[in-house]
């Protein structure tokens, strides 16, 4: 098991090396020569040839590019993202803060959809066809179809400013996640509880739950085992929806005036504050690879067979 | 006396009304080996699920099962879950499938015999090794930390048996214990189960294609065709005066597969 971790962990670094390059060649995509993207970020009034010569040295844009992506990458690996180009403050002093706003955001939310998805997806699996498995089925039929926008102004109208128990915005106590938590939650538990509930479903019908009841196991462990069992793929599908939800709380953090990293990668993509958006990038691209590793390690330790094919 | 006394089951699938045992009656004597022998889907298995009330959801009986007098029909679900493994034993076709792909085989058995003895694991694991040895199973505590996919068809089917050896059950119940495995493993487990009836007494009720297994361990067999029961009586009445045409077809075709088997035997028997 240990080898295993080893093993893939290893493996993906080849890939993080993809991404960043790619990440770092965006920037050579955009039409404008970057040092002019400067000097028109900081408003200087007028911009000279001489003054962009100048910048680009600044930059160090006129070294080797292959120089160039390993001074950046070196210093990305230091947390160094470079300056802003609009304040000129260092990238890591504000994508920083904000990431760790929005990491909070999509850890708890996460939490909450892995809970609730697999509380009601054995629920309905124990009781399929009843009542309760039919309601909770319709209801979050409903839930799913909903746009995040339109149940987030619903709630903002209804728990903040009618029954005014709720802030409507900003993050400035434990009450300040109620909303933003539900309505990014809502639409993905609507999917994954069903996924829980079809996969211990297909194992209720498995031979080793027959043969635990005939051996007169309690109700409680041969659902534990069926748990384990069918949450291999769900396992998958909450890893890789983590950073998913990190990069989609864009709409959200913005109708909820999250400080977070959607709200500062759209100020950033209006202002042309290209490093930002590099590091936002680069970081996002980064979470895919590390959880897409942390979900096979997780399906490792809970499927013995995938193990031994390593 | 009778061990188990079946009284007109029905079982039925409540959404489409369809009848798939229509009343059946039956009696398995103590000590006793009683088979159950018909073509696929006639009902086997899910007599054998009735008896234990282990049947699908939406599957639904009627009728008495009396085990040694008490009337398993009526009992709530907390007492009958307490006779499954204690009194009435299961051993499955598939022992690759009969135990959770994801756990080593050795926690169904620890599961099992906590919740019936209560033991501690050191006394779990001294009570399964006696019994892995009696079944031929080397090495035990090994093997009980080996996944399912790890053993053979044959060994997990031993496992299941060497199980039922601690549990002592009064009656097991084998769905075609031998069906999934080749012919040397089928005769290993054949010897397996006719030694557990021996070291428990315990009642079997054995399901089979196999009609050369079923002369060899049956004193009594059933045969059963579109859910009825359509011919019954002691192994060798039925084999050599069957009175109903689909159990003389059923002998006829089936001595000629059932010939290699029998051949094994007799030179074990030999030796
Ligand atoms: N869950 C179920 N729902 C509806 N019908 C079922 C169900 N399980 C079994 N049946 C029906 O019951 C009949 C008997 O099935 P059963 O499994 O007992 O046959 P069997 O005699 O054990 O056959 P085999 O030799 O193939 O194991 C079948 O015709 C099948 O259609
Ligand atoms: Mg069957």
């Amino acid at each position: 098991m240990g080898l295993y971790m080893v093993k893939k962990l290893i493996l993906s670094i080849p890939l993080l090396f993809v991404i960043s390059f790619l990440t770092f060649i965006l920037i050579n995509l955009s039409p404008m020569d970057p040092a002019e993207v400067v000097l028109r970020a900081q408003e200087v009034p007028q911009i000279t040839e001489e003054l962009i010569a100048q910048t680009r040295e600044a930059l160090g844009l006129n070294k080797p590019f292959l120089n160039q992506y390993t001074d950046w990458l070196l210093a990305c690996l230091q947390l160094d993202f470079g300056d802003s180009y609009v304040t000129g403050e260092s990238v890591w002093s504000l994508i920083g803060p904000a990431f760790l706003n929005t990491l909070k955001l999509t850890l708890v939310s996460s939490a909450a959809i892995i809970v609730l998805s697999i509380v009601l997806g054995v629920n309905c699996a124990l009781r399929e066809g009843t009542l309760v498995d039919q309601s909770i089925r319709g209801m979050s039929f409903l839930l799913t179809a909903l746009p995040s926008y339109w149940l987030a102004s619903i709630m903002i109208w209804y728990f903040s400013v009618k029954l005014d128990l709720l802030p409507t915005s900003g993050m400035e106590s434990y009450a300040s996640y109620i909303l933003p938590v539900t309505v990014i939650s809502v639409g993905y538990i609507g999917i994954y509880f069903r996924n829980v509930r079809s996969s211990m479903l297909n194992q209720l019908n498995e031979d080793y739950v027959l043969y635990g009841r005939a051996s007169g196991l309690s109700e409680k462990k041969i659902t534990l085992h069926i748990l384990r069992n069918s949450l291999q793929v769900a396992v998958s599908i909450f890893c890789m929806s983590i950073p998913i939800i990190l990069g989609s709380t864009v709409v959200i953090e913005n109708v909820f005036a999250w400080p977070g990293l959607g709200r500062l990668s759209v100020k950033s993509i209006l202002s042309r504050d290209f490093p930002i958006i590099q590091a936002y990038v680069l970081i996002l691209a980064v979470a895919f690879v590390l959880f897409n590793t942390v979900s096979d390690i997780i399906n490792a330790a809970l499927n013995p067979k995938l193990r031994k094919e390593f | 006396m009778n061990m188990l006394e079946v009284r007109h089951l029905k079982v039925w699938d409540q959404k489409s009304h369809n009848v798939i045992i229509h009343n059946s009656s039956f009696q398995l004597k103590a000590g006793q080996c009683l088979a159950i022998v018909g073509e696929s889907g006639s009902g086997k298995s899910v007599t054998c699920r009735s008896l234990m009330r282990l049947n699908k959801p939406g599957i639904q009986q009627s009728g008495e099962i009396v085990f040694k007098g008490e009337y398993l029909n009526q009992l709530s679900d907390k007492e009958m879950r307490k006779r499954r493994g204690r009194n009435i034993g299961m051993i499955l076709q598939n022992g690759m499938r009969a135990f959770d792909p994801s756990s080593v085989v050795g926690v169904h058995c620890k599961e099992t015999l906590r919740e019936h003895f209560g033991w501690s694991k050191s006394e779990i694991e001294e009570k399964m090794t006696k019994a892995m040895e009696r079944v031929l199973l080397k090495h035990p505590m090994e093997l009980l930390n080996k996944y399912p996919y790890q053993l053979s068809g044959g060994m997990l089917q031993r496992l299941m048996i060497a199980l039922a050896l601690v549990l002592s059950p009064d009656i097991i119940i084998a769905d075609e214990p031998t069906t999934a495995l080749d012919t040397i493993s089928q005769f290993e487990v054949v010897e397996q189960l006719m030694g557990l009836r021996e070291s428990t007494g315990c009642s079997m009720l054995f399901v089979s294609h196999d009609l050369g297994v079923v002369q060899k361990i049956a004193d009594e067999v059933l045969v059963m065709r579109h859910g009825e029961i359509v011919e019954s009586g002691t192994t060798q009445a039925v084999f050599s005066e069957a009175q109903h045409p689909y159990t003389r077809y059923l002998v006829s075709t089936r001595r000629e597969l059932g010939a290699n088997f029998n051949m094994m035997m007799q030179e074990d028997n030999m030796c």
